[in-house]
């Protein structure tokens, strides 16, 4: 009570793809930025991030991807989600070419956050996404 | 926010199954306020009667993974179990990472939340009893709630429990630090982990001689009973049937010998308890921060007031509103 409630994120590593060194780190900048952070860890699929989301009232969805899926497994995702009735906003991290940026936000993606992206760029980003989705 | 009017028909999808409106109702009781008593009394009214395990431990000791190895057994056993997981908050930016899901198994069969302590404020002592009663209306059986073991509320919280586990695991610390006071007095199993490493036999040794000690010094009669110790691996999954074993038959125990109920009573003084210091604590708050507060701390500090004559006056005021 009294001061704001503490923005919930889950993070997970989607599909095969062991690289974590990056969500580790966004895990630890959203911690710092004051947010609630719930780590899934790796090989996690769409179903299994929905209902972890669900279970845990997440208010932001966060998948870090180096393995070129994102076009398959971030829309799949976001369409997921959709499926069980929630606009939980879903931010992608990790190594996406420029020009897949448009297509991943066409598919409801709400934020992309390349390698360049600071520590206060990724809390401002995901705080953003988080209060346009509660407004 | 929420107003509780619409709580009810969210609270009733919860009861019927909807994984979507308990999530949201977790969210809830967390933020605390007016809507959340409202939920805790929509299940208080509906009721339950699960067993509530506590589950505690020194970071590190596998809590978590043998949490995660239990869940396993009970969803193939036919039950439908529920883990309300606490993790600390930074005391400096408040936020939090929550990483116990990540060594469980999670499936359409248990509901896996995870909470953040969020301040020292009576809050987690306020919102975990008003979670697990959730959790029971809803049909899950048993409740396990897992904490670290640092903390005079986490561990209040988990020893409240029907049954608290304690894990321990090899590097912990000798016979001595056995029979400090805190943790392990309120064990009513002790579950050592990772008994595939050496040092196990020590621990289990070190273990039972405390409760050798436990026995003489009369606490073992006030408890109740003496905790038995499991040998467990957490990543094998070794002597978690064991462990699941062992808390079934101290429900049973509990039952039999007429202490369920008063631990149940025991839970509910906590719980009110706690309502009724974080009442408080904001009525002192106000007070302090107002106006005659300051006035009083001015004046203590210009010499012109002893500090018990402050207190004197403003402990008369809280009660005169």
């Amino acid at each position: 009570m009294g001061n704001e409630e503490p923005i919930r994120v889950v993070l997970a590593k989607i599909g095969l793809d062991g690289h974590d060194r990056g969500i580790k780190v966004v895990a630890r900048i959203l911690r710092d930025g004051g947010m609630e952070v719930i780590y899934l860890g790796l090989r996690q699929t769409a179903a299994m991030i929905v209902a972890a989301v669900e279970q845990e009232d997440a208010d932001a969805v966060g998948v870090s991807m180096h393995n070129g899926g994102h076009l398959t497994l971030a829309p799949r995702l976001v369409q997921a989600l959709r499926d069980a009735g929630m606009e939980t906003p879903v931010v992608v991290g990790g190594i996406i070419p420029d020009d897949d940026v448009q297509p991943l936000h066409d598919n409801g993606v709400a934020v992309v956050l390349g390698p360049g992206a600071s520590a206060d760029e990724v809390v401002a980003s995901v705080r953003e996404a988080v209060l346009a989705n509660r407004a | 926010m929420r107003s509780v009017a619409e709580l009810q028909p969210l609270f009733d999808e919860a009861i019927a199954g909807n994984r979507r409106a308990l999530g949201r109702l977790l969210t809830v009781i967390e933020r605390g306020g007016q809507a959340a008593a409202a939920v805790n009394d929509l299940a208080h009214a509906a009721g339950g009667n699960g067993h509530v395990i506590g589950i505690t431990g020194a970071p590190g000791s596998g809590k978590s993974t043998v949490t995660g190895q239990m869940l396993r057994l009970l969803v193939a056993a036919g039950a439908k179990p529920a883990v309300l997981a606490v993790d600390p908050s930074s005391p400096l930016t408040g936020g939090a990472i929550l990483g116990d899901r990540l060594r469980m198994d999670d499936g359409p069969d248990s509901f896996i939340r995870s909470m953040a302590t969020r301040g020292q404020s009576g809050g987690l002592a306020v919102a975990v009893p008003a979670a697990v009663r959730l959790f029971d209306a809803c049909g899950y059986n048993p409740i396990i709630i897992e904490t670290v073991g640092v903390g005079q509320v986490e561990v209040d919280i988990t020893g409240a429990a029907d049954t608290c586990l304690v894990v321990v695991a090899p590097g912990w610390g000798d016979a001595v630090q056995a029979n400090k006071a805190g943790l392990l007095e309120v064990a009513d199993v002790f579950v050592v982990n990772k008994s595939d490493t050496p040092g196990a036999k020590d621990v289990r040794r070190d273990l039972e001689f405390m409760l050798d000690l436990g026995h003489v010094s009369g606490h073992e009669a006030r408890r109740g009973s003496r905790p038995n110790i499991v040998n467990t691996d957490g990543i094998s999954g070794d002597g978690i049937d064991e462990v699941l074993a062992e808390a079934a038959t101290h429900l049973e125990q509990l039952a039999t010998n007429g202490k369920l109920a008063d631990r149940r009573r025991r839970r509910i003084g906590l719980e009110i308890r706690s309502h009724l210091q974080q009442q408080l604590e904001q009525t002192v708050d106000m007070l302090i921060e107002g106006t005659v507060g300051a006035a009083h701390i001015d004046q203590v500090a210009n010499g012109s007031m002893r500090p018990s004559e402050a207190v004197q006056a403003l402990h008369a005021r809280l009660y005169d509103g």
